[in-house]
């Protein structure tokens, strides 16, 4: 298990990687991206920032809720900070277990989880120059 | 006791910093905190009852708080 929040792109394969082991027979990565429109309006990118050690504090704890409930230690999670640009990774999530049902169960639980209790935020800049902290999505 | 309160994106932008200094109570809870922060200036654009985080962990308005805790505002969040 390991959980970061991080300042540089993120390296989806590296995540993938980094669980991969031969006892499993299922891998869920979930990619969370920056979107090109939100709620009407033209984004060109989001800044994000973080309360980082209470970040990495709540993802740990949510990796280490995940691992009890789904039965896996297989599991990486990191979040971006600073600015990410249209289709850049904002959130990976990586998962691997014995079987697919809880590899894509725990995926799913642990972004949800970290959207409610991680204290990270992000302000859009939309393409007319102006920029506006948004609430949880 | 006197605390530096951390603060963040909206809340940040608010008050104009990223921490204010508040004095308190030496047996002040997490409420006493926020109405201290409220009472400066452009403190009542915080809303009335913010999460707060104690040592990292989000605390109960109840909470006792000492001269050594880290305290902080947390606007609602927004990751993934």
């Amino acid at each position: 298990m390991r959980t970061a929040v991080v300042d540089r792109a993120i390296d989806v394969a590296a995540l993938v990687a980094e669980v991969t082991a031969v006892e499993n027979g299922a891998l869920s990565l979930f990619i969370g991206t920056v979107r090109n429109v939100n709620d009407g309006r033209a984004v060109e990118a989001i800044e994000y920032n973080a309360y980082a050690p209470m970040a990495e504090r709540e993802m740990s704890e949510i990796a280490r809720e995940a691992a009890e409930q789904f039965g896996t230690m297989h599991i990486v999670i990191e979040h971006r900070t600073g600015y990410v640009a249209l289709g850049g990774v904002s959130v990976a999530i990586a998962v691997a277990h014995a079987r697919r049902a809880p590899a894509m169960d725990a995926s799913r639980w642990i972004i949800e989880q970290l959207k409610a209790r991680v204290p990270i935020w992000k302000r859009e800049h939309y393409t007319d120059g102006t920029r506006e902290w948004v609430g949880q999505t | 006791m006197t605390l530096d309160v951390l603060l963040f994106a909206s809340y940040a932008d608010a008050l104009g910093a990223s921490s204010v200094r508040v004095t308190v109570r030496d047996d002040a809870r997490v409420a006493d905190v926020v109405q201290a922060v409220r009472a400066l200036a452009a403190g009542t654009t915080l809303p009335e009852r913010p999460l707060v985080a104690v040592n990292h962990r989000y605390a109960r308005r109840d909470q006792m708080v000492r001269a050594t805790d880290e305290v902080a505002l947390i606007p609602p969040v927004a990751g993934g």
